[in-house]
């Protein structure tokens, strides 16, 4: 008796040309994306494709196509031990070490810079660093900051991201061999600024890397962090906040990215939004290569709706190629406040106002609490108070 | 001593079938200071009761009163109605993430109190509370009612009672899901609260076995929305004994 079983697969559907001719094979994995430091190697952005559909792609238009400005943003580092400071030429080795641009406004800002600001963390004693950066104006802007951890240092670096700015930028993170880096970037602009960031970063062996992504200031911030574990046991934990006001557009594209065996990362991102035109966008990717077995990894996102005339886009997207996984998972969830949260508050006698302050706090405080700096969370808390003081009652 | 009046009370909820009337004509009076217990059958109305005197919006008053000391309850938000001296313990206590059961007590006795309580002697009365209901202290540190399990979470909720201190209580269905160890801690709290605040209770159960540890002075049946028969505690060893089939005579519960 022979086998019946036939092995051949089915073909994945888009995968083939259509027969009427000319057709572009869509990519078939998030790791066979285009990258490039060129902004002439992208086809010109026209806001349908898929990385560019969910953005107001006129409103950041100059930043992806325009001049920039490649001088050094107003940037202030803060004395450290154990940390070295300096800007460096386009040609430093260190440039391109954890990624390359993925879009045209990133492939805008890599070919206009002109230096790189580099901060390296040697010591193994725990550190701490803050990159104030304060913009003064709207010019439109390009900057590149590669932020390293030597192997087994410890340290946290944050950049604190005020005042006025349109500014396009990469910000490459590598993570030696049993680093733990944790990296937060805070936007806190003025309302009319515009941001957009590729991070990339580079985990190696055993090493560990906190990320967290803090949107809460500017006009349109678009931040798309990008973590490649790229060796044995290295750990990516990547977390978001952000909250949304009227006519504020905050976009997070999460990468991850387990190539090697034992990796593990965790997504957490979470986010409100208040107000006519608040908009949020969050796309989660997970790919698991063939190269990572006994990966750990799971992704979620959940926001927080509080009015009318708001809209939320949550995408994760799982991607799993090797059948040796310890755990992969998603989740998602958008939704209105809970009405039964609520009345239990108000039956104690607890005011509406207060009362949905108290759910919207404790509802995002688990990221806050996750960061690990005492200072920082406290901070994060009050700003997110503040946003809240500006919630009606609906 | 107060009072809550409840006058011809009739209350209506919107479901996906229309409009249902649930409450056909309730009229009741709780003093401080004693117990009523209300008992019947599921879907009698009972747990609607409770939360229309709660304020919850799903429930509509058509017509009838609510009053506390003769204040209009109905006309009052509900917060307010808990800052007159109402609390409901409920059936089914809600999760709040990310809000500690420190956190929580301490805001809803500021709010109650119009002034936040004195820090020391506040953190020793949550404790002597916390202990009383047999809580580890850790309770305090933990999001409200996340991952507590069903007694305790009933168990917190009377800790709420004796720190808020209303002057009537309604307790809807605390007894349900509680082992006897835990019905007896339950128990005993809403003794303690009653004695030494004077305390009116509101006591909605199914069952007769709460009302050996709560002793009633007033039991009403419910049945199909009103009072069907009301007594002393004789009438709930009578339900014990005959349970409501003599009240459903081909009516509403299958």
């Amino acid at each position: 008796m022979s086998s019946t079983i036939d092995t051949e697969k089915p073909p994945i559907p888009g995968s083939a040309a259509h027969t009427d001719g000319a057709w572009t094979i869509p990519i078939q994995s998030r790791a066979e994306r285009f990258a490039s430091a060129e902004h002439a190697d992208f086809a010109e952005v026209t806001g349908r494709e898929l990385e560019w559909r969910l953005t107001p792609v006129e409103s950041v238009r100059d930043l992806i196509d325009g001049a920039l400005d490649g001088g050094r943003f107003p940037t202030v580092v803060s004395d450290a031990p154990g940390v070295s400071t300096e800007w460096v030429a386009r040609d430093d080795a260190r440039i391109g070490g954890a990624g390359l641009a993925e879009e045209r406004a990133a492939a805008n800002a890599w070919s206009s810079f002109g230096e790189a600001l580099a901060v390296t963390l040697t010591a193994e004693d725990f550190t701490e660093v803050t990159i104030d950066r304060t913009g003064a104006d709207r010019t439109p802007r390009a900057a590149h900051t590669v932020i390293t951890a030597a192997p087994n240092a410890r340290g946290i670096v944050v950049i604190d991201n005020r005042g006025s700015a349109r500014l396009s930028e990469n910000l490459e993170i590598v993570v030696g061999a049993g680093a733990h880096l944790t990296v937060v970037s805070l936007q806190e602009w003025d309302d009319a600024s515009v941001h957009l960031s590729s991070q990339f970063a580079r985990v190696g062996r055993d090493a560990v890397l906190k990320h967290v992504v803090v949107s809460l200031g500017g006009s349109v911030v678009r931040v798309n962090p990008s973590v490649h574990l790229a060796e044995q046991g290295a750990q990516g934990e990547l977390l978001g906040l952000y909250f949304s006001d009227a006519g504020q557009h905050l976009e997070q594209r999460v990468y991850v990215h387990h190539d090697a065996p034992s990796t593990v990362s965790r997504v957490t991102y979470k986010g409100a939004l208040n107000g006519d035109g608040a908009r949020t966008v969050w796309v989660g990717d997970v790919l698991i290569g063939r190269t990572a077995p006994g990966t750990d990894s799971y992704e979620q996102n959940r926001n927080l709706v509080l009015s009318d005339g708001t809209r939320a886009d949550s995408i994760p997207n799982l991607e799993i190629e090797t059948g040796d996984i310890a755990g992969a998972g998603h989740a998602s969830a958008t939704g209105r406040f809970d009405d039964e949260q609520l009345f239990y508050l108000r039956s104690r006698g607890i005011p509406e106002q207060e009362a949905r302050r108290l759910v919207v706090l404790g509802f995002l405080v688990e990221v806050v609490q996750k960061i690990g700096q005492a200072e920082l969370e406290a901070r994060l808390l009050d700003a997110i108070e503040a946003e809240l003081a500006a919630v009606e009652v609906v | 001593m107060s009072s809550l009046e409840i006058r011809d009370l009739h209350v209506s909820i919107e479901t996906d079938q229309g409009v249902k009337q649930i409450l056909r004509g309730v009229d009741l009076t709780v003093n401080q200071g004693e117990i009523h217990a209300i008992m019947g059958p599921n879907g009698s109305g009972k747990s609607t009761l409770a939360y229309t005197i709660a304020g919850h919006p799903r429930y509509r008053v058509d017509s009838g009163s609510i009053t506390l000391d003769g204040e209009d309850v109905l006309a009052m938000t509900i917060d307010e109605r808990a800052k007159a001296g109402l609390f409901l313990a409920m059936q089914y206590p809600v999760e709040i993430p990310g809000v500690t059961v420190s956190n929580f007590l301490r805001t809803a006795k500021t709010a109650i109190d119009g002034e936040a309580p004195a820090l020391r002697g506040w953190i020793k009365e949550l404790k002597s509370s916390m202990e009383g209901m047999r809580m580890d202290s850790s309770f305090a540190e933990r999001n409200v009612n996340e991952g507590f399990s069903g007694g305790e979470k009933k168990r917190h909720e009377i800790v709420q009672l004796e720190l808020l201190k209303p002057k009537i209580a309604v307790l809807d269905e605390t007894d349900s899901g509680l082992d006897v160890d835990a019905l007896k801690v339950v128990s005993e709290g809403v003794n303690r609260v009653k004695q030494s605040t004077g305390l009116g209770v509101l006591l909605i159960t199914h069952y007769t076995r709460i009302l050996r540890y709560i002793h009633p002075d007033f039991v009403h049946v419910f049945v199909d929305g009103r009072i069907a028969e009301e007594g002393g505690a004789e009438l709930a060893e009578r339900l014990e004994n005959e349970g409501y089939d003599r009240f459903l005579t081909g009516s509403t519960v299958g």
